[in-house]
């Protein structure tokens, strides 16, 4: 909806007229079809063309755009459309995004923990010489993926 | 008495409206802080690729519709209501719940078959966070259909209008978690 039309539809609701958004809300959902279309076609198709183009990195970026590129399009579209969010007052947009915003705060304090899987490496000397060693270690994590990866090679190679 | 959400608007926004709003604001933290730990787990754990690609694309892609399908009902429902048509946006919340029907009916067949296979919650850890996060979603569901029944059976008579768009925008919200869901457990293999 535009602003335009945002402003017409404030203003009508402010004197109690109400007009038939059906339409409006029908090309939405068409626009929602055709992009959550291309994201199911993403895993099919982006992996054709990276092997075509002889860069399988440019068929994991289409599968990656396709699929999160396109989820935020549509939940923008399903936000400020659907739930009129383009609409209501600007306080409850910013209540949303100072949520978001702890979000990236967890996701950043707590990610290099969990995507490493070893601290940084230490150099220590000993009679032997210079060791290195990391700060921690994830013994588990490192074990299991060596575990299901050899697995799945050695399933791979029969 | 009529409830005070239907009577008070001191932020200029009405009350019930405004406590959808900070539900929403608090599942963005409760999925967002799932969703999260997910992507961080995928990426620093690459034999997860072994499980994901055991997920069904196809039941997820029909259910994405389904979900989106529903959205578009219940956003029907809400112009209906301001149309002042509520017989019609009875109908319409029992067609979005109908949707919901549907979507539970194709996640019902979906993890039988995965836990037939042995793909159960104790598996491993990313099945762990597939059960979780797909059934954390299904509860909200299943809660958004009840709420849709109670209300589409008031504003049949006429009753509590404006709770039509609260639930409209709360279904949104389940919907636009799904948007999320999709790519993450059953796209990025």
């Amino acid at each position: 909806m535009s602003e335009e039309q945002a402003a017409a539809h404030e203003n009508a609701s402010e004197h109690g007229e109400h007009h038939d958004h059906t339409k409006h809300y029908l090309k939405i959902y068409g626009a929602l079809l055709v992009l959550a279309f291309i994201s199911f076609l993403g895993p099919e198709v982006g992996p054709t063309i990276g092997e075509m183009l002889g860069q399988p990195g440019i068929g994991r970026a289409i599968v990656l755009f396709t699929a999160f590129g396109i989820a935020l399009v549509k939940a923008y579209l399903v936000a400020s459309e659907f739930m009129h969010l383009k609409m209501e007052k600007k306080y409850i947009s910013y209540l949303m995004f100072t949520s978001l915003a702890f979000m990236l705060l967890f996701f950043s304090a707590v990610a290099p923990d969990v995507l490493n899987h070893q601290g940084a490496i230490h150099e220590i000397e000993t009679a032997e010489g210079i060791i290195t060693i990391p700060q921690w270690e994830n013994i588990a994590a490192k074990a299991e993926i060596q575990r299901v990866l050899e697995q799945s090679g050695a399933a791979g190679n029969h | 008495m009529k409830p005070i959400a239907t009577t008070r608007s001191a932020t200029g926004i009405p009350t019930g409206r405004l406590a959808v709003w900070w539900v929403i604001v608090s599942e963005i933290v409760i999925f967002g802080g799932l969703l999260a730990s997910y992507i961080m787990h995928r990426i620093g754990h690459p034999e997860w690729a072994n499980y994901s690609i055991h997920t069904n694309i196809y039941a997820g892609a029909f259910n994405t519709w389904v979900l989106l399908t529903s959205s578009f009902f219940a956003v029907c429902a809400h112009n209906a209501v301001e149309m002042g048509n509520n017989k019609k946006a009875a109908k319409l919340l029992m067609v979005t719940t109908g949707f919901g029907l549907v979507f539970l009916v194709v996640k019902f067949f979906e993890w039988s078959h995965e836990i037939e296979l042995g793909y159960t919650i104790t598996a491993n850890t990313f099945w762990s966070f597939y059960y979780t996060a797909a059934g954390i979603h299904g509860l909200h569901v299943i809660a958004g259909m009840i709420l849709m029944i109670w209300i589409a059976n008031d504003v049949r008579q006429n009753k509590e209008v404006q709770r039509v768009e609260l639930i409209a925008n709360y279904w949104h919200f389940v919907d636009l978690v799904w948007v999320f869901l999709f790519p993450l457990l059953y796209i990025a293999k």
